[in-house]
């Protein structure tokens, strides 16, 4: 058991940055774009992991099967695969910042002592996110209602910005 | 060797450095959402562990609305995106500089 979980994590980490490099690194977009639907599914997976069932499934759903979409599209329509991605003046400035972030991170993270409990979750999560969501005294039912406002006004801004005049 | 708490905040921040690298340097717009996305992904990575490693489970409701709000970002940036391509006939970050002062 715990060596599956071991073996898995270590796959699924080099999986998911091997693609994120190849996203970011990549001069062909299209085939970025396919390397994050990769990165998706490999995040899949750590929650897999995790013991978050509903929030794999979710990611699959939501970022696999929508945002990937969406994205993919965004590249066709806008037929710029021939020109590549390249990278822009501030090249260096950037993979300085995101050095200094990295080690900052990776600082704070091991010299902290964390409360850990190693124990793994025995039950589903579904009902008890449902519970954390929808209970009447500490629950989250107003952000859940703002979220599906701001869901409508998404989807409302998008189609007036791309609207034929 | 056990995989602990450390290892998926690691992971987390090495998956939010890559993002952040591709939002800062790529002049293609489309490859900035997608390393936005990138980065939120990342964010998630750790918002899970700390509900796996504390069994309280607000950190996996806090990643779902991370998630809705990550959708609508890329449905709005996408639309954006592909009005820009519409007047401009680019998706260059450098050459859209119509707001720049």
């Amino acid at each position: 058991m715990d060596v599956g979980v071991t073996a898995s994590f270590w796959v699924l980490a080099v999986v998911g940055v091997a693609s994120a490099l190849a996203v970011v690194f990549l001069r062909d977009i299209f085939r970025a774009a396919l390397f994050l639907v990769l990165c998706f599914f490999a995040v899949a997976g750590i929650f897999v992991i995790l013991s978050a069932d509903f929030l794999a499934v979710a990611q699959v759903l939501i970022y696999v099967g929508a945002i990937a979409v969406l994205i993919i599209f965004a590249l066709m329509l806008t037929r710029e695969t021939q020109r590549g991605s390249p990278s822009g003046r501030f090249r260096f400035l950037a993979f300085l910042v995101g050095a200094v972030f990295l080690v900052a991170m990776i600082l704070v993270v091991t010299g902290t002592d964390w409360q850990a409990i190693t124990e793994a979750p025995t039950e589903p999560t579904t009902s008890s996110l449902a519970q954390a969501l929808f209970s009447e005294e500490e629950g989250f039912i107003l952000p859940f209602e703002i979220a599906a406002a701001l869901l409508l006004a998404a989807i409302i801004g998008a189609i007036v910005l791309l609207r034929e005049k | 060797m056990t995989v602990g708490l450390e290892h998926y905040l690691i992971l987390s921040a090495i998956l939010f450095s890559i993002g952040l690298y591709g939002a800062l340097a790529k002049r293609n717009a489309v490859v900035i959402l997608m390393s936005i996305e990138i980065m939120l992904n990342a964010v998630n990575i750790a918002m899970v562990a700390f509900s796996r490693y504390s069994h309280l489970i607000t950190g996996q409701v806090f990643a779902i609305f991370i998630m809705v709000v990550a959708a609508a970002e890329a449905a709005v940036g996408l639309a954006i995106i592909l009005a820009i391509y519409r007047s401009r006939e680019t998706v260059d970050a450098e050459k859209i500089d119509l707001m720049k002062w």
